[in-house]
């Protein structure tokens, strides 16, 4: 089926929950006019990323007022959405919902937690324990947070689980400015989100903030990427966007069928292989 | 060499919305910087015009009596350039008066005490005006420690500071600051004649070239040599760095409760921003 997606590039305030439902809500209205089917946004919307100390105190229970705005919501508009998750046991997570229909159809929690070079994310938050995909009206979806997609295993999962669009919600600092045209950041994960949808015969929908938090900028460029890994639509750089990407629906079936990767996978060799590796490692 | 080459327009955008990022965030919306004549406050001039707009910045020439008359002249010329609110605030009786209790004072105290006054005239004048202070030291300079600790390095936020000297000149030129200011020697201009470079006892070049390698790369003191720079080079910049860290750090707290300041209390500064 033919659907229009809406990658919503906000610049969220660090640690305003309500400034940043607000922000939400205008792009959500955004989307809905422009006739999207689905709006993604970024790795922790509701909270801003650096937040350091603030995690429990802008973290949220799925049964929160601000959550339960949003299945509201999503009566209207499906909702891919970040956000800081707290447990019954207070364990904090990074988190991803996919709300549809007035429900939470997923939860995502975010398995690869940064803890290096800017990055402190092990420090404040739990790790996720799993990759699932998930049944949503535009078929089997699978949902990544930002470095879960620098870890070839994770999108891999999400498509052999019946993933056919992969939604990835980032928070990506920009850096590495050098002679070259981009950022050395948006360059890598260009290069990344384009390969992964060409290896998995998946689409990308890639949302990425955007604004300063301590003069660590985001650098935006939120983008849909077809399953032959082409780029249809890009979001500024470094601006406020709202991407508005019309998903041709029959790209995914031609696709597969040109390069049936997917079809061929063989993941008995895979698991066989990896059991065997994990076997191996323990003696 | 040339790795510090930079994409000057895609630097221009970053920096230009980080200043006007970080100043409205707080409900602010003016500017406040010192205009040496040099190139590095020129640029930040530059850079927080675009971004908050000439009217809304505020540029303070703030001479001593031994400073050269060409400095003025080209803060003056970078003021009339970008349209940009200038004044010129001489610190000589203040400085005088300090020193003729310590008439003996060595060129170190003496200009430490200028940078210092100056801070407190732009941090005075940041309040009159209700401006946020923007620093103007570049990534060399900061590694290196050449700078005075509450002096020039004190600000509000710094555009440059994560910019080498040489990647300076480049976006400078990008960004049309007057020629006169990009092709004239670095000075700290603290007495007649003195360059930078003559007083570090090597160039900004070569330094940024080596800086680039050893910090942003991480390539070992081996793999430095065989590069080639000479080893005593390399010993006397890491040295510099390494004896200048505490200029770059906050003061260290003596711990004793659970939630020290930024140890573990750790907040952004833009929380709630």
């Amino acid at each position: 089926m033919d659907f229009t997606v809406a990658l919503a590039q906000i610049k969220p305030k660090l640690g305003c929950l309500d400034d940043n439902m607000a922000l939400v809500e205008a792009a959500i209205e955004k989307g809905i006019a422009a006739g999207a089917d689905l709006v993604v946004f970024p790795e922790l919307a509701l909270t801003g990323y650096f937040l350091k100390d603030l995690v429990p105190e802008v973290a949220l229970r799925l049964d929160a007022p601000q959550i339960g705005k949003l299945k509201t919501l999503s009566l209207r508009i499906s909702i891919a959405i970040g956000f800081v998750e707290v447990s019954s046991d207070f364990r904090f997570f990074n988190s991803a919902l996919y709300l549809e229909d007035g429900e939470i159809r997923h939860v995502h929690r975010k398995v690869y937690l940064p803890t290096y070079g800017l990055f402190d994310e092990q420090r404040y938050l739990a790790r996720g324990d799993r990759f699932r995909a998930f049944d949503t009206r535009f078929g089997r979806v699978g949902m990544l947070i930002c470095e879960d997609m620098w870890h070839i295993s994770a999108p891999y999962i999400l498509a052999m689980d019946g993933a056919m669009t992969l939604i990835c919600l980032s928070s990506s600092p920009g850096r590495g400015v050098s002679g070259s045209e981009g950022l050395g950041s948006s360059a890598a994960w260009q290069k990344l989100t384009s390969t992964a949808a060409m290896f998995l015969n998946c689409r990308v929908f890639y949302c990425n903030r955007v604004g300063y938090e301590d003069g660590i900028n985001f650098w935006g460029g939120s983008e849909a990427i077809s399953p032959s890994g082409e780029v249809t639509d890009r979001g500024a750089l470094l601006e406020e966007d709202l991407v508005v990407a019309k998903v041709d629906g029959g790209a995914l079936r031609r696709e597969r069928i040109f390069s049936p990767m997917m079809r061929d996978e063989n993941l008995a060799i895979t698991v066989k292989e990896l059991k065997r590796i994990d076997r191996e490692n323990e003696c | 060499m040339g790795a510090l080459s930079v994409n000057t327009a895609l630097l221009r955008q970053i920096l230009v919305g980080f200043v006007h990022d970080e100043v409205t965030k707080v409900g602010l919306h003016k500017g406040v910087l010192g205009l040496s004549g040099g190139i590095d406050s020129a640029l930040v001039a530059y850079i927080a015009a675009e971004a908050l707009g000439p009217e809304n910045v505020y540029a303070y020439c703030m001479p001593y009596h031994t400073s050269n008359p060409e400095s003025e002249a080209h803060a003056k010329l970078v003021a009339e350039s970008l349209g940009i609110n200038y004044k010129v605030l001489e610190i000589t009786p203040m400085v005088d008066a300090y020193f003729s209790l310590y008439p003996e004072a060595s060129n170190m105290r003496r200009g430490n005490k200028m940078a210092r006054e100056r801070m407190t005239i732009l941090y005075d004048h940041s309040a009159e005006v209700g401006g946020l202070v923007l620093g103007t030291s570049n990534k060399t300079e900061l590694l290196l420690g050449y700078g005075t600790l509450h002096g020039d390095m004190a600000s509000a936020l710094n555009p440059i500071g994560d910019i080498y000297k040489s990647q300076v000149w480049e976006l400078s030129e990008a960004m049309g600051v007057p020629r006169e200011v990009i092709d004239k020697k670095p000075s700290a201009d603290l007495w007649a004649g003195q360059t930078d470079e003559q007083e570090l006892g090597f160039t900004y070049r070569d330094a940024d070239e080596l800086l680039y390698r050893m910090v942003d790369q991480r390539m070992s003191r081996a793999e430095l040599v065989s590069a080639g720079f000479e080893p005593h080079f390399i010993d006397n910049v890491l040295r510099k760095v390494q004896g200048s860290h505490f200029k770059r750090r906050l003061p260290i707290i003596a711990k004793v409760s659970n939630r020290t300041i930024d140890r573990d209390f750790r907040y952004a500064r833009d929380w709630g921003k």
